[in-house]
């Protein structure tokens, strides 16, 4: 039996929410015309994008120059900011962005640009693809490689870094008794023979397996024996009765904030079974009632961002958005740990005012000119004013009835003094488009 | 292939250095740092750094002088104040004091041993990491308290799990709220965000409440909201305005929770406006500088000593520690940096005359591996923990059980001494609050005197 599929109405609401959970939510009149497709259409485009067109202003920094992602600071986060902001193939920039989280690699520990950026192609080029390869392809990654020490594991002194995360965290999953701390201390034999050099012009490089440095020695990993090298410790990890059940579980948690039924997650196994491909599993949720009329999400703070920017069509045009996104609790290439970044908890007190600061900074690029003040203006008004700014989102009532309440005192406050009912209003619209776009209601979609 | 060359790449250093920095909230104004254009955040933001905080002027035209963060400070200006600083990654027990009485260290660790340090008084074996003789000069001074080898049975060697167990204080998989979270709980209240600080860049674990306010913030003087083209009437509105969109409701999670911390955002401005109107006194012991743990130490003791009404807080040692290559390297630099920060802390609450009042614990999620990997060491089971403050007790709690039977079947080191039972004692000694209602089953754990 496959997944439930949502029957209900698909309008420029459901649409919206799909943009924002499959990318990084509507460009003007976006929503609308996915929404003429009906679900199955919509999905169907997103999951087979075609070629890529990047549409809209070029990346460029404060001075105009354009970025160095391989070698400036900063440079890697503005680089593919950029590309989900331009990008006409969402969702395989928001499984680039899965992957990134997967299998969480930082720049912390690689200490070259240029690895991640590779890395990067290779999460892009099997965005929804295969995960057998993509599982093949980042054990054999350099930038993978030196984070987690692959090539420091050697014959007769093994290390355990990548063989213990690539269960815990890439296939399997801790805490459910799918393998012991032997098979960690196995896997690693197996994992051996990985090696590179390094010089002080090139930094690391020449990532090669070595046959003299592998183990070639017996295993026994997950009850079974044999002289398995790197590829066999990834076939028995994807072929681990527990790995199917970890990879629907976690692919669906980046799109759902509750867990999926169990007859859900036997649907999805199931087309996960049948050739590790990812695209069929992507759409079976996309296309899931729990994705619209389940919760709302927080949005990841670089969704959040990215949104913002697709919305009124903004380019980058700073590489400030490199330190706002570290404020933000997102900064692309370092993530936390391993692990990734912890969707439960994108929003304190402290990431909140990361993405205060964040539309603060796009604001600062359109700011209003109290000097070309009209005349006076009531409250709604200006508040319409605010929202046409940011492409019509929609608000909660509650929100509304917050925001009007601001400008109707805000623009009282005025009084008789003549310039001020000609610049209160204006200093209102801009408070207004701040206020919108940190609201609960677009933090959330 | 690798070793210490590729730390010292010139490029890569410099882009760790800024990094470093502008992960930590204000990006200093440096040479090459891109500067913050169009935020408004100017240099005329950084012009107090001297105090080893970034201090953030601009915002000392607002009002607010004694609002109810003041108020909650003078009611609470005896309070205990508990700080945690949890070296991430698993920090090598055998490092941070090595074993060099025992005849099986050299055989375990051949290249990675430890020299040049000063013996440990309380255990002749054991010697103190050349990086970590500020705190053997604190521990002389009877403000340290040691725990060689502290940890839990059945040791998980799980980065994410072992760490759970330790922020929720229970080897529960299934704990959301953290062990400082659950005190707050039943002992904070609901308008102090202050009470549960995070410096770690997000909210620690630890300090997960389910109930009441908890911050987390990058140093005590950023905390403000700013719109450019906004002030007088207008901004003082729409700050008003942000606090009551955290007050709209909704019958969705998600929602919910960006409400909440929309609102708890904006009581946090509020406390820390008068703070950042008047820059705290320069600390009289100078911080380690090139690094961003000992900004927010000196960020801590300031606020601790303007009286503002923090509880808990936690933040993250200097450096990683999950060692599983080139450890020298990694590990040198980082308990250097760690202990230099933690003495400059310990010798500012002295000065500000608010020593009695903080106790500091230094932990880490586990130890590692007995015997080395070849230039690192994989993850073992017990660790190293260290209780600092002038009421520490200062005698070692649990000992160094030795290499020739002190390993588990894994090679890795027993535990002398339960987390739980630390936390248990730290809160019935220091907090005064029942330990069984934070920590599932204390009674289980032995509490050891913790406190003098």
């Amino acid at each position: 039996m496959g997944a439930p599929v949502y029957r209900g109405e698909f309008g420029k609401p459901q649409a919206e929410r799909l943009l924002w959970r499959a990318g990084f939510g509507p460009r003007p009149g976006e929503a609308e015309e996915l929404a003429k497709l009906g679900l199955e259409g919509a999905v169907h485009r997103l999951t087979n994008p075609g070629f890529e067109k990047l549409v809209g202003p070029k990346p460029h920094d404060a001075k105009g120059r354009p970025l160095a992602p391989y070698d400036a600071w900063g440079h890697d986060h503005c680089w593919w900011l950029d590309r989900m902001v331009r990008t006409s193939r969402p969702l395989v920039e928001r499984m680039t962005l899965v992957w990134h989280d997967w299998f969480a690699t930082s720049n912390d520990g690689v200490g070259s640009q240029r690895l991640m950026l590779e890395q990067n192609e290779l999460f892009r080029r099997h965005a929804l693809g295969s995960f057998h390869d993509l599982l093949f392809e980042v054990t054999a990654n350099p930038a993978m490689l030196v984070w987690l020490n692959g090539t420091e594991n050697e014959k007769g002194s093994p290390n355990e870094n990548y063989g213990r995360e690539m269960m815990e965290l890439f296939t399997l999953g801790a805490d459910r008794g799918a393998y012991t701390e032997n098979d960690v201390r196995e896997q690693a034999r197996a994992l051996t023979g990985w090696t590179n050099r390094w010089s002080r012009s090139r930094g690391e490089y020449d990532f090669h397996f070595d046959k003299t440095r592998h183990d070639t020695g017996l295993k026994r990993i997950f009850r079974r024996s044999g002289a398995f090298d790197w590829r066999g410790a990834c076939k028995l990890c994807l072929e681990h009765p527990l790995h199917p059940s970890f990879f629907a579980t976690k692919l669906w948690s980046y799109f759902v904030p509750v867990p999926p039924s169990r007859r859900t997650l036997a649907a999805l196994e199931a087309i996960y079974r049948d050739g590790y491909q990812v695209k069929p599993v992507v759409a079976a949720i996309l296309m899931h009632p729990a994705l619209y009329t389940g919760p709302r999400m927080v949005k990841p703070p670089i969704v959040h961002t990215a949104g913002l920017l697709r919305r009124i069509g903004m380019g980058i045009t700073t590489t400030d958005w490199a330190w706002i996104g570290s404020l933000t609790g997102q900064q692309l290439f370092y993530p936390p740990n391993v692990a990734g970044w912890d969707d439960t908890r994108w929003l304190d007190t402290a990431t909140f005012r990361g993405r205060f600061i964040a539309v603060q900074r796009i604001l600062s690029d359109r700011k209003l000119d109290p000097a070309k003040a009209k005349d006076a203006q009531t409250a709604d008004e200006v508040l319409a004013r605010a929202l046409r700014f940011w492409n019509e989102p929609a608000l909660s009532d509650g929100t509304a009835h917050q925001l009007r309440a601001f400008a109707r005192r805000a623009i009282a406050d005025a009084g008789s003094a003549d310039w001020k009912q000609k610049q209160y209003p204006v200093m209102v619209e801009q408070a207004l488009r701040q206020l919108i776009a940190v609201s609960p209601d677009l933090q959330t979609s | 292939m690798t070793g210490p060359g590729r730390i010292v790449c010139d490029e890569c250093t410099r882009a760790e250095a800024l990094r470093a920095v502008a992960g930590r909230g204000l990006p200093a104004i440096e040479p090459g740092m891109p500067v913050p254009a169009g935020t408004g955040l100017t240099r005329r933001g950084f012009v107090v750094r001297s105090a080893g905080l970034a201090l953030a002027v601009y915002g000392a035209g607002r009002l607010g002088l004694f609002d109810e963060g003041i108020a909650a400070a003078a009611a609470q200006r005896s309070s205990k104040i508990l700080v945690t600083v949890f070296m991430g990654g698993g920090a090598d027990s055998l490092s941070l004091l090595y074993p060099e009485g025992d005849p099986l260290y050299h055989q375990l660790r051949p290249t990675l041993a430890v020299d040049g340090g000063t013996q440990f008084s309380e255990d002749a074996r054991l010697y103190w990491h050349p990086g970590l003789a500020p705190l053997a000069q604190l521990h002389a001074e009877g403000k340290v308290t040691v725990f060689p080898s502290i940890g839990y049975d059945h040791p998980d060697q799980s980065h994410f799990t072992s760490r759970h167990f330790w922020e929720v204080g229970a080897t529960d998989t299934r704990l959301l709220t953290g062990w400082l979270g659950r005190y707050l709980d039943a002992a904070g209240t609901n308008d102090n965000p202050l009470q549960g600080l995070s410096l770690t860049g997000s909210l620690s674990p630890a300090l997960a409440t389910a109930r009441v306010p908890v911050a987390a913030i990058d140093g005590p003087g950023q905390y403000d909201f700013w719109v450019p083209g906004v002030w007088g009437t207008v901004e003082t509105r729409m700050l008003d305005a942000l606090g009551a969109l955290g007050s709209v409701r909704s019958s969705d999670p998600s929602f919910r929770t960006a409400a909440r911390v929309t609102a708890q955002s904006s009581t946090l401005r509020r406390q820390l406006e008068p703070f950042a109107k008047d820059p705290p006194t320069k600390p009289a012991t100078p911080y380690p500088t090139g690094d961003s743990f000992p900004q927010q130490l000196a960020g801590v003791a300031a606020m601790i000593g303007a009286g503002l009404p923090l509880r808990c807080v936690a933040l993250d040692a200097s450096g990683a520690y999950d060692t599983h290559a080139g450890q020298v390297a990694a590990l040198d630099p980082a308990l250097q940096m760690t202990g230099a920060s933690l003495y400059a802390f310990q010798r500012d609450l002295e000065e500000r005359g608010v020593a009695d009042r903080v106790l500091t614990l230094v932990w880490s999620e586990f130890g590692r591996r007995a015997k080395e990997n070849g230039s690192g060491t994989d993850h073992g089971a017990a660790g190293t923990a260290f209780l600092i403050g002038t009421r520490a007790a200062g005698t070692q709690v649990g000992e160094f059980p030795g290499l020739a039977n002190g390993l588990d079947d894994d090679g890795n080191l027993k535990p002398t001494a339960d987390f739980r039972g630390v936390y248990g004692a730290l809160l019935e000694q220091w907090l005064s609050f029942d330990a069984a209602r934070v920590i599932p089953d204390a009674k289980k754990f032995q509490r050891p005197t913790l406190v003098k």
